[in-house]
This record gives C-alpha cells, sequence and structure tokens, in this order.
C-alpha cells in the first residue's frame, strides 16, 4: 500500500486505540503518541521528495460511490503545510501527555480526548492530500468536528460549553459557504474532481463570485476579521496543547484552502490581491489592538493568531498583486514572506500556547495581573516564552523577522516599478506591517515583562515551580527552531521553491528566490556579528566588574520608602496609552466604584474588553434570527403523532409531485 | 575606507551629542560643559561599580548589552556621506529598523526587570510612540525608494542629488520634514521626550534606564550616541552631493554639526508636548511621508 494511506491510517489508528484502552491516563496518551510517531515516520520521505525535489506522490484508491477512484495527492504545496501537521503535532502531544497528567482520569475521559487529537491530525492530513471536491468536504467536516470535542474538555464549566458552540457555529458557518463554493465551481466541469474544474470556461464576475465564497469560508477557518469571533473564545477554553495545535498549524488549513482555491480559479486576479491585503492590514490592526488590551493570556494569544494571519495574508496578497501584474520580484518575495511565516507561526505561537499551559497548571491562573516575577520560578518556561515573544514581534536574529523582512522586501521593489494601480496597496501592505509590527511589539513586551519580570502580584506566582522535562522539552525545541529558522534563513528558504513553483505561473523566473537568498546571508552576516558583539560585550562587563562593587538593593522608588508588589505597573496600565488612543474601535467596559465621600471606603476599577465585533455584529444578528425563528415555534410541540403526520403530509406531497412529473 | 568610516562613527558619535548641549548652553546664555564631556563621563561609568535591584532577574544586566551590540550592528548598515556602508543589500533599511526595535525591545523588558511603575510607565510609552514612528519610517524610505529608485540605505543616499530635489522639491521636502520628527522621537528628543527632565513622571527613555549603574549606564549612553550619530547621518546624507568623493566628507561633518544645532535650536525654542500630542505629531509624520509618496504617484 501506498505510504499516503499509511499517513491517514496510523494517527487515525493510534487515536483508535487510544479510545478503547482510555481508562489509562498514561496508556492513552502512549498510544495516540505512536500514531503520531508513525505518521510522521511515514510522512518523511514524501514530504522530503516534495520540497527537495518538487515531485508529487499519488496514490488512487477505487471508490464507486463517488465516481471510479479516489486519488491522493501529495504535491509540494501540501507538503508545505503537511511538515507543522506531522512535525508539531507530535510534539504537542509529548507536552500534551504530560500536561493531561494533571487531570484524574475518572470524570474527563482522557482516551476521548486523545481519540480526537489523533481524529484532527488526520482530519487535516485528508485536507492537505484530498484532490476531490467531495472528499475534500469530507475531511474538512472531520477537521472541523474534532476540535470541538478537545474544546470541551473541561465540559462542566460553562464557559467551555459557550465556547465550543460557538466554535461550532462558526465552523459550520464557513463549511455551508465552502459546500456551495464546491458545487458553483463542480458545475463548471463535470464532477466534482479538482482536475476537472474549468475555471476558463467562467466569465469574471462568477469567478469573483466564487473567490469571494472561498475566501469567507475558508477565511472563518483561519480566523479572519471579521470572522474570527470563534478564535478568543475556543483558545482558552481548550487545553493548552490543543490550543497550540489549533492556532499554530489548524487555522492554517484556512490559509492553505484560499491558496488551493485560488489555483482551481485559475489563479490570481489584480482584485484578489488587493482584497487579501486589505483584509491583512485590517486583521492585523484590530486584532492586535483587541490583544493589548486583553487580560488573560491565552485569549490574548488568540488575537495575536488573528494578527499573524493578518501578516500571512498581506505577504500571500502582495505576492497575489505581483503574479497579476507579472512582476516575478513582487510576488516571489511577497509569496514566500507569506509561506514562510506560516511556518514560523506555527513554531512561535505553539511555543508561546505551551508556555501558557505551564504557567496556568503553575500558578492556576492566566490573569496577567495577578502573575509576576515567574522567570525567577519557571527558567525555562520564561526562556521560552521571552524568546517567542521577541520572535512574534518579528526581531532579528529570529525567524520572525525573515518572513517580514520578505514581505516588505516585496512591498519596497513594489514602490521602484512604475505601476501606480499596484503601487498603494503594497504602500499600504509597508505601513501596516510596520504599525502592526510596533503594536505587536507593544503587546508581547506587556506579556512578557509583567508575567515573567518584576515581583510576584499574588500567593499564586509566588508558589509556582518548573515543570517536568516532558513539558519543557518541546518547548526548548521549538525555541532552538525559532533561533536556527532565523540565523540560518537562506538555507530554510530553500523550503519554499517548489511550493513557490505550484502557485507561481509556469513560466515564471525563479532568479527572485536567489536574490532574497543572498540578501539573508547578508542578514545572517549582520545576525553572526551581533551574537559575537553580545558574547564579547558581555565578556568586557564581567572583566570591568571583576573585584569591583556590585551592590543588590532596593528598586529606585523616586523617595518612596514601602514599595508593594501591587504597586508595580500592570499589563491595563502598560497598554493604557493605546487603548486609550484607540478607544472608538476597543470600546472597554469599565466599572468603577469610587467613593466621593471624605473618608473613602474599599475602591474598585475593573475593566474587560469583549469583541466588538460579536457585541455589536453577531450577538443582535443571531438574536434577531432567534427572535424571527420563534415565529414558527408552533410546530415544535413535541407531540409524536403530529410529527409522523408532518412526515406522512411532506411523502405524500413528494410522491404527488414525482407522480405529476413536476420535479 | 569602509572600515575608516565605521571607527570614525564609533569615535565620534558621543561629539554630536555634546554639540547638541553645547549649542543650547549658548543659546540659553551659559558656556557649557567642554566638547569632551560625553568622553569623561563613560570613561568615568566604567570605572564604577553597579548596583542592581533587588528584584532584577538577570534581564537588567542582559539589556545593556544587547542593546549596544544591535546598534553597533547598525553601524554597519549606514553609508557616512560619501563614504558608503559596509554592508548594503536592497532592502537592508528594513534590517535597520528591526535591529533598532530589537534594541528597543530589550531595553522595555531591562525596565520591566526592576519591577518599578516609573520605569513600567516609560516603557509603556516608548512602546506606543515607538509604534507610530515605525510606519512614518517606512514611508519615508518607501518615498525615496520611489524619488531614486534604489531599494538599499546606501544606494538611496548616495544616489540622491540635485536632480532629484529640482523634479521632486516638494515631495522631498515633506520626507525631510517627516524623518527629522521620526529622527526627534527615536532618540528620545523634545518635543517628544526631554532627556533632561527631572521629574520621573513626565520622562519617556530617561526612566526606563533609572536602575542602570556603572559600566552598564555607560553602554547605554554610548548607544544613546551611536543612534542619534546614526539617524543624523542618514538625515544629512540627503542634502550632500551624490557619489563616493572622499573630499565631500568634511562637507558631510559639518552638516551633521549644522543637524545638531537645529536639534538644539528645536529644543531651545520648545518645550515637550503633552504626552497626549504626540502621537498626533508622530501620526502627522507618517501623513507627511504619505502625501510625499502620493504626489509621487501622481506624477
Amino acid at each position: 500500500m501506498s505510504s499516503l494511506f499509511w499517513l491517514i491510517l496510523l494517527p487515525f489508528a493510534g487515536g483508535f486505540v487510544a479510545l478503547i484502552d482510555g481508562r489509562s491516563r498514561t496508556r492513552s496518551a502512549l498510544w495516540a503518541l505512536a500514531g503520531l510517531t508513525g505518521a510522521l515516520a511515514v510522512a518523511a520521505r514524501p514530504v522530503f521528495i516534495a520540497l527537495a525535489s518538487g515531485r508529487s506522490s499519488t496514490a488512487t484508491l477505487p471508490w464507486a460511490i463517488i465516481g471510479e477512484q479516489v486519488q491522493l495527492v501529495l504535491d509540494p504545496l501540501s507538503a508545505f503545510f503537511l511538515l507543522p501537521v506531522v512535525v508539531l503535532g507530535l510534539l504537542f502531544a509529548l507536552y500534551g501527555s504530560a500536561y493531561m497528567r494533571h487531570y484524574h482520569a475518572e470524570y474527563l475521559h482522557h482516551g476521548v480526548h486523545w481519540f480526537f487529537y489523533n481524529l484532527l491530525a488526520t482530519g487535516m492530513i485528508l485536507v492537505l492530500l484530498a484532490r476531490n471536491g467531495l472528499i475534500f468536504m469530507i475531511s474538512w467536516e472531520v477537521m472541523s468536528l474534532a476540535p470541538f470535542f478537545l474544546v470541551l474538555f473541561h465540559d462542566r464549566e460553562k464557559k467551555s460549553r459557550h465556547a465550543s458552540w460557538v466554535y461550532l457555529v462558526a465552523g459550520h458557518l464557513g463549511g455551508m459557504v465552502l459546500l456551495l463554493f464546491f458545487l458553483l465551481l463542480g458545475s463548471s466541469g463535470h464532477g466534482l474532481d479538482f482536475s476537472t474544474f474549468q475555471p476558463q470556461l467562467l466569465t469574471p464576475g462568477f469567478r469573483h463570485l466564487l473567490f469571494g465564497l472561498a475566501f469567507l469560508g475558508f477565511g472563518v477557518k483561519a480566523g479572519i476579521f471579521p470572522v474570527h469571533v470563534w478564535l478568543p473564545e475556543a483558545h482558552p477554553a481548550a487545553p493548552s496543547h490543543v490550543s497550540a495545535y489549533m492556532s499554530g498549524v489548524m487555522i492554517k488549513m484556512g490559509i492553505y484552502g484560499i491558496l488551493r482555491s485560488i489555483q482551481l480559479l485559475g489563479g490570481p486576479v489584480l482584485e484578489w490581491g488587493i482584497l487579501l491585503v486589505l483584509a491583512g492590514v485590517i486583521s492585523g490592526i484590530l486584532a492586535i489592538l483587541f490583544a493589548l488590551a486583553q487580560h488573560d493570556l491565552k485569549r490574548l494569544l488568540a488575537y495575536s493568531s488573528v494578527e499573524n494571519i493578518g501578516i500571512i495574508l498581506l505577504g500571500l496578497g502582495v505576492g497575489m498583486i505581483g503574479i497579476s501584474l507579472q512582476q516575478p520580484v513582487v510576488a516571489i518575495f511577497g509569496l514566500a514572506g507569506g509561506l514562510l511565516h506560516i511556518l514560523n507561526h506555527a513554531l512561535f505561537k505553539g511555543m508561546l500556547f505551551l508556555g501558557a499551559g505551564v504557567i496556568q497548571q503553575q500558578c492556576a491562573t492566566l490573569e496577567l495581573d495577578k502573575l509576576g516575577g515567574l522567570k525567577k520560578q519557571l527558567p525555562t518556561t520564561a526562556f521560552c516564552f521571552l524568546l517567542g515573544a521577541a520572535a512574534i514581534c518579528g526581531l532579528p536574529p529570529l525567524n520572525g523577522f525573515v518572513s517580514e523582512f520578505l514581505i516588505y522586501c516585496g512591498a519596497v521593489h513594489g514602490q521602484t516599478i512604475g505601476i501606480v494601480s499596484a503601487a498603494w496597496p503594497l504602500l499600504l501592505s509597508l505601513a501596516g506591517m510596520a504599525l502592526i509590527g510596533g503594536l505587536a511589539t507593544a503587546c508581547f513586551v506587556k506579556v512578557g515583562g509583567i508575567i515573567f519580570l518584576g515581583s510576584p502580584r499574588s500567593q499564586h506566582a509566588v508558589q509556582a515551580s518548573e515543570t517536568t522535562p516532558a513539558m519543557y522539552l518541546p518547548m526548548l525545541l521549538l525555541a532552538a527552531a525559532c533561533l536556527g529558522l532565523g540565523l540560518f534563513a537562506p538555507f530554510f528558504i530553500q523550503l519554499v521553491h517548489y511550493p513557490l513553483s505550484v502557485l507561481l505561473p509556469a513560466s515564471t523566473t525563479m532568479a527572485p528566490l536567489a536574490d532574497a537568498t543572498t540578501r539573508l546571508k547578508d542578514i545572517m552576516w549582520i545576525t553572526g556579528v551581533m551574537l559575537c558583539l553580545v558574547l564579547l560585550l558581555g565578556l568586557l562587563r564581567i572583566i570591568l566588574l571583576r573585584k569591583r562593587q556590585v551592590a543588590i538593593a532596593p528598586t529606585w522608588g523616586c523617595g518612596y520608602l514601602h514599595p508593594h508588589p501591587r504597586m508595580q505597573y500592570t499589563a491595563s496600565s502598560f497598554a493604557r496609552p493605546v487603548t486609550l488612543f484607540f478607544e472608538a474601535v476597543l470600546r472597554p467596559r469599565v466599572q468603577r466604584n469610587v467613593s466621593e465621600k471624605l473618608i473613602p471606603g474599599t475602591i474598585s476599577y475593573t475593566s474587560t474588553t469583549p469583541d466588538s465585533v460579536t457585541r455589536y455584529g453577531y450577538t443582535p444578528l443571531f438574536v434577531g434570527v432567534t427572535r424571527l425563528l420563534g415565529i414558527l415555534r408552533w410546530i415544535q410541540h413535541g407531540r409524536v403523532q403530529l410529527y409522523i403526520l408532518y412526515i406522512i403530509t411532506t411523502l405524500f406531497l413528494l410522491l404527488m409531485a414525482l407522480a405529476g412529473g413536476w420535479i | 575606507m569602509s572600515f575608516i568610516a565605521l571607527i570614525l562613527s564609533l569615535a565620534l558619535a558621543p561629539l554630536l551629542l555634546s554639540i547638541i548641549n553645547r549649542s543650547k548652553a549658548v543659546i540659553a546664555g551659559r558656556r557649557g560643559a567642554p566638547l569632551l564631556q560625553p568622553y569623561f563621563n563613560l570613561t568615568r561609568l566604567l570605572q564604577k561599580g553597579v548596583v542592581y535591584s533587588d528584584v532584577s532577574s538577570g534581564l537588567v544586566q542582559l539589556s545593556p548589552v544587547v542593546n549596544l551590540a544591535v546598534l553597533c550592528c547598525c553601524v554597519v548598515l549606514v553609508p557616512l556621506g560619501p563614504i558608503p556602508a559596509i554592508l548594503h543589500f536592497s532592502g537592508d533599511f528594513i534590517l535597520l529598523a528591526y535591529l533598532m526595535g530589537m534594541g528597543r525591545f530589550i531595553t522595555m523588558l531591562g525596565a520591566l526587570d526592576t519591577g518599578s511603575s516609573f520605569e513600567g510607565m516609560g516603557a509603556s510609552r516608548e512602546a506606543f510612540f515607538a509604534a507610530l514612528a515605525e510606519p512614518a519610517f517606512f514611508l519615508t524610505m518607501a518615498g525615496l525608494a520611489r524619488i531614486t529608485g534604489a531599494q538599499s540605505l546606501n544606494d538611496i543616499l548616495q544616489t540622491i542629488n540635485s536632480e532629484h530635489w529640482l523634479h521632486a522639491t516638494p515631495s522631498l521636502l515633506l520626507i525631510a520634514v517627516a524623518f527629522f520628527l521620526v529622527f526627534l522621537a527615536e532618540n528620545a528628543r523634545i518635543p517628544i521626550d526631554d532627556p533632561t527632565t527631572h521629574l520621573e513622571l513626565t520622562m519617556i527613555h530617561e526612566v526606563m534606564i533609572l536602575d542602570h549603574s556603572g559600566p552598564d549606564l555607560a553602554m547605554i549612553e554610548y548607544g544613546v550616541a551611536l543612534k542619534i550619530w546614526l539617524l543624523a547621518a542618514i538625515f544629512a546624507a540627503l542634502f550632500v552631493p551624490p557619489g563616493t568623493n572622499v573630499l565631500w566628507l568634511p562637507l558631510f561633518l559639518l552638516l551633521m554639526v549644522a543637524i545638531g544645532m537645529l536639534v538644539a535650536m528645536v529644543e531651545s525654542s520648545m518645550a515637550r508636548l503633552r504626552l497626549i500630542r504626540v502621537p498626533q505629531l508622530l501620526i502627522s509624520a507618517g501623513v507627511f511621508a504619505g502625501l510625499a509618496l502620493f504626489l509621487e504617484f501622481v506624477q
């Protein structure tokens, strides 16, 4: 049997055995891990072949229901997305096996959890291999349903149940739009096989409509603003390794879908590129603003995922504009940056979520203003988390910089070519990226600084201690990957060579990629020099301070003698200048209780920033829909006899219609 | 030749700061400190011991080192008037901006490491204002790239000539103004921040380094000097004749002195803006640069 079948079968089988053996915490996790290890081992060869030489692997299976046979193909683009699915899936599961030991086996079924975890992996693998609309939609549903049960892990908490419902509804509304997309696209050819679609027969207007449907449907999964609302609900509720897997890997399937649908629609046009850039700028800026205003770490990280999806969209949009204007430099830099950012974001966001899980278990809270000073108690976690924070801000010498640099280069090159129609969206992406980058730095300085530095703000934070190696080793590996990809970018950029050639028109020259490699080599020298200088200056410091007085004293309190940890700057106060400036967008909810009496009593001040889109958009909309549908409620009265009457009437009418030849 | 420029930059950087201070003193009718005062300060600080906060966890020691290392790397990327930069490639100004961003990131973390609310306040303001200055910087660079057709800092600054100034006067003027505002913001000068203020509550950059002392403080002070030198070198290069004729170097250095005096004049003639006005200033810098680009598109 072809290795592609094993690739699907092994993780599923691992999860299935974990379900059967689900009473035991250890064994169920081990079964799931075994399945994922098998998938990684099987995937290694075809993925390597696809990314190193551009050859696709194919497997065919006879299946009469949907046509003669089912075809599964692993082309370079699928292989690029498959890489994080199998590698990070295993790494997160390794962390998860230790993370889940925290919960008792009696009422939380570990077997069920691992079954759905592996099912999620299987679903994503299938989505990437599918080359038929029906198979794709079935895999998409598998992939969308599995996280529902994963998010529902703490099913006794109302918040978890609410979060998983929001996720389910959002996922299915998106799925519905996708179904429409595939059906309409299928009507252009003769069948649902991707190879039989004939987009060139469609009118431009109809193609725009189809792209709009795909963008909306896949956008829900990717978490593009304003259809991102499930992310800040689902990520905090899920166990941390699941959040990492969903945020690092699963939402990228939405991006994969957008790329694949552009390919199916016969290549991009300028308007689609502009749409991607606009969506990217809006997602990026608004999401990072909301992230800044959050107090809950995982909710904040969820918003930051939306922001990074924005950056990815910006890169891909720049690339699409480049393709449609036949500007290979713009196209390749933009697409390469966008694709690399997919990988980079999976690495650092995964790491940050894993770090959040450690904090949650050690401190029993993720409320930023109750943490503080954790660098002393959790040194390894702090190291990884702060490194991840620097990487997510796109700072050199880490991996985030590489992808953002490439996108910037594409946009800057667009300024020097004469075409004005392309110049403004590229300029917008340039300014947008800069603003997003600056705000992201503010956001992650806040997160890293408030959680790990200063002194503890609550008793929980004082008592925290470092976790087991099974939990911090995956984080250390990810940290090493972030640093490695940043330092040796000229080598890693070769990963996107063949995925790019899938997306670009066949005649496009790949010369700009070589140009990008030389630029990245120059950067490599500078970052190398920088690291050497850090070592040298550090050494100089040590030599200078030898035999000199190194005193420890209280922090300078500007004359105040009795400082208290609660007087430190908090996360909310750190973000205050930004949230104040953007108050019109963020609309924070403030409750203040400050007495005006001569002798003040207890005072309190709380502020929350719920999602404006949910608050002013979806909640009124769904309340309205519910009210409207309430009119029909008299049909549903609970009397079975009448329900049977409905069925018989419907059947009778249908038969009548058939007999009369109306349908 | 480029390496001489590197040594020149590293050696002369503190002098620019003292030119600003001296000019401010002269304008205020004082004699002012000797021109070599920053060097005296640095040597004095390097000979001292250090005091660390009992709350700090090591980042406070790391941050000056990383910050200075990053800024030294920036020197490699910036041409010194007619002398080309040691390393230049298309899009190198992106690296420059992000290297400076790295320095800022680690400085802010170093400030938060002490657990002081004043330093947290400084870091918070720095983060916000830097986020607004960033788009303005990129827009000015994109504008220059559009006007000159070059994409590396070195090529942009060495191709820009009187021809460009004649043909694109309004857009170049707008870009120059925008860049000057970014220059003031990045270096924490009046009207964005006041380096000589004495009240912790009103500081931005100075308050972040309150708990640094000895060699650490020396590294930070030297980094401040390097940063203002580098950005002034970019600004000055907009006005010197193109090409790599070394004879223009004295003219370029004179221009640097003039920029120092200009900063001193700005600082002597106005007070620091209220903090809520600063975002408006930075956004207008971005708008100026955007307007310049718009003018270029229309042509």
